[in-house]
């Protein structure tokens, strides 16, 4: 089994996309988490429902749309085009947004239902201790959600490196700068060469596996995927 | 203007909750009520986690006052909360639990130190350990200390026994106890329970479907024959009382009260140390005369306040006045009418058994 030039850089493109968007995805989601789990607004269940389409969409939906969205027509692609950032579409950039919409609900629901499970009561007592409402959120709320914060970037991890059609949509198949690793597996198969398949595909369940196993076991991160728990 | 001052509007589900109340700026000062009467709703707007209208004012520093417009965020008043359940931090130590509320407040507002807290509440055996090792009474102990160590100028107190059985109780009772007499932070204390009432507060405030039915000096709402309180199966009243002597021969110890002398079995106390006894209302009985003999030792006299029902058809309470001292005796209906009592009479209380509090 011999990994091409391409497969290494499909393979590298990864890792730095699941990476990155990851990192966004705890900056971007958390405060949406929290909005969730907290508000008594009447716009909380839309906002909820907006959240979690990406679980329920055709992947192919939500990139044609991102692709119409930042195309050079749609709304953002004239915001980054009149800010001199070009267009999203077939760049690395675009891939990172598209990718944080798409793994946003992985990311979101288990801190939000951490932030729940946790209750008023910590933040209640912490306030009693006189400490102030982002003192108890960093101090009490992010520390006892931990196991959620843990699951959520699991999930938003493999599920970035798992992606296809919406990096297809968006991203298309540019070596080095799109090729991502779904992709390459399919380029593969596409031309028979059953064998790279095989490295690069057994390659990621054995990463996959390795990931969660490790997390499960010293992150007390829970064992549950999904939405539910 | 020193005591506490309260006055709160709030529509909750079945009724709307109001209170106006002026409270001793000292003590302890029981709310009381059955489940569901309104009493953790109103403290709960005493700490600013409930939001009622009104007005809140702690020993001359106001916390809320509607006509002001001002209303501190709970982590801007200087309060003690103990809730139910101790709700410990789980992801820290019981050092760490110490340590959160104090370093939040300045050195020069420490009034109550490290080691005072710790050997208040007997935890310092403790402070390394996980909250999860913790018995239930031992959490709820650290809850305490956690809370006075922010130098509380009022500390609220939520049926802090209710989640633990009776054991704990008895084994975390005496530290409040202790609270009451080494430290002078009033406390708002949230009970059902008329005995640990009996046994804790100076101040008694009754509240049903969010009115306030009674509020005054304990040992007078817990005597009060219109109030239900008198008619529980353990209605009580709480006596502080002196030791005065005591007696080897015999081994027993002589309480001194404003009402008289009271002998109990030998207890280890200080001669002069303060000593409370709580006495049942249905371990008194009435007698026409001192000089009946009986084995009852305590032999008091009374003046007959007034009669009322008791939960049993059979049976009626009699309020009285024990040399200053109010009494609840709970007879039956049968015997007061056999020895003919009436209100105003001069007549002997009897009494059986007392407990020593503490």
């Amino acid at each position: 089994m011999h990994l091409s030039a391409d497969d290494w850089s499909a393979i590298r493109l990864t890792l730095e996309l699941a990476c990155i968007v990851t990192l966004l995805l705890l900056l971007v989601g958390t405060p949406i988490a929290w909005w969730l789990a907290t508000t008594r607004s009447r716009l909380r269940n839309a906002v909820g429902a907006v959240v979690a389409l990406p679980i329920v969409l055709p992947p192919t939906v939500l990139g044609f749309y991102l692709l119409i969205v930042m195309g050079p027509d749609g709304p953002v692609g004239m915001l980054t085009r009149s800010l001199g950032l070009g267009g999203l579409p077939f760049t690395f950039a675009g891939l990172v947004v598209a990718s944080v919409f798409y793994s946003l609900p992985f990311v979101v629901q288990p801190i939000q239902n951490a932030f729940m499970a946790m209750g008023p009561r910590p933040l209640e007592v912490a306030a009693s201790l006189r400490a102030s409402p982002w003192d108890s959120f960093i101090h009490v709320a992010l520390p006892l959600a931990r196991p959620g914060f843990l699951t959520a970037a699991v999930l938003g991890f493999a599920h970035t490196v798992g992606e296809f059609g919406v990096v297809l949509m968006i991203g298309g198949n540019i070596p080095g700068k799109t090729q991502v690793l779904s992709v390459q597996i399919y380029n593969h198969v596409e031309a028979i060469e059953y064998g790279q398949a095989h490295g690069l595909a057994a390659g990621l369940v054995v990463f996959s596996f390795l990931v969660l196993l490790l997390l499960y076991s010293v992150g007390g991160a829970r064992n549950t995927l999904g939405t539910g728990q | 203007m020193n005591g506490i001052d309260l006055s709160c509007r709030l529509p909750l589900a079945d009724f709307v909750l109001e209170a106006d109340l002026i409270l001793p700026g000292r003590g302890v000062t029981a709310l009381f009520g059955p489940s569901g009467s309104g009493k953790t709703t109103l403290l709960r707007c005493v700490a600013g986690l409930a939001r009622a209208a009104g007005r809140v004012e702690i020993n001359g520093e106001c916390w809320q006052d509607d006509a002001r417009g001002l209303f501190l965020p709970t982590h801007q008043r200087a309060l003690g909360y103990v809730f139910q359940e101790a709700s410990l931090f789980a992801h820290l130590s019981v050092r760490a639990n110490l340590e959160f509320g104090l370093k939040r407040i300045p050195a020069a507002e420490r009034k109550v130190g490290w080691d005072a807290a710790l050997e208040l509440l007997g935890i310092g055996h403790l402070l390394e350990r996980g909250t999860q090792a913790l018995s239930g009474g031992e959490r709820q102990r650290v809850a305490i200390a956690r809370a006075l160590l922010t130098s509380p100028r009022l500390l609220l107190m939520d049926e802090p026994l209710a989640a633990l059985d009776a054991k704990r109780k008895q084994e975390i009772l005496p530290y409040l106890e202790r609270l009451h007499d080494e430290l002078a932070i009033p406390v708002l204390y949230v009970s059902h329970s008329p005995d640990e009432v009996a046994r804790l507060a100076d101040h008694l405030v009754l509240l049903e479907q969010g009115r306030v039915l009674a509020s005054g000096p304990t040992s007078d709402v817990l005597t009060r024959l219109d109030l239900p309180l008198a008619r529980d199966e353990e209605a009580a009243v709480r006596v502080d009382a002196q030791v005065l002597s005591h007696d080897d021969a015999y081994q027993l110890t002589c309480l001194g009260f404003a009402g008289g002398r009271i002998q109990v079995t030998r207890k280890d106390l200080a001669v002069g140390a303060p000593a409370r006894i709580k006495i049942q209302a249905r371990d008194v009985s009435i007698a026409l005369t001192g000089d009946n003999r009986s084995s009852i030792v305590n032999r008091l006299p009374a003046r007959i306040v007034g009669f009322g029902e008791a939960a049993h058809p059979a049976q009626c309470l009699v309020r009285l006045d024990v040399s200053g001292t109010p009494v609840l005796a709970r007879i039956t209906r049968l015997s007061r009418d056999e020895l003919g009592l009436v209100e105003g009479m001069d007549v002997v209380a009897q009494i059986k058994s007392v407990a020593l509090l503490g």
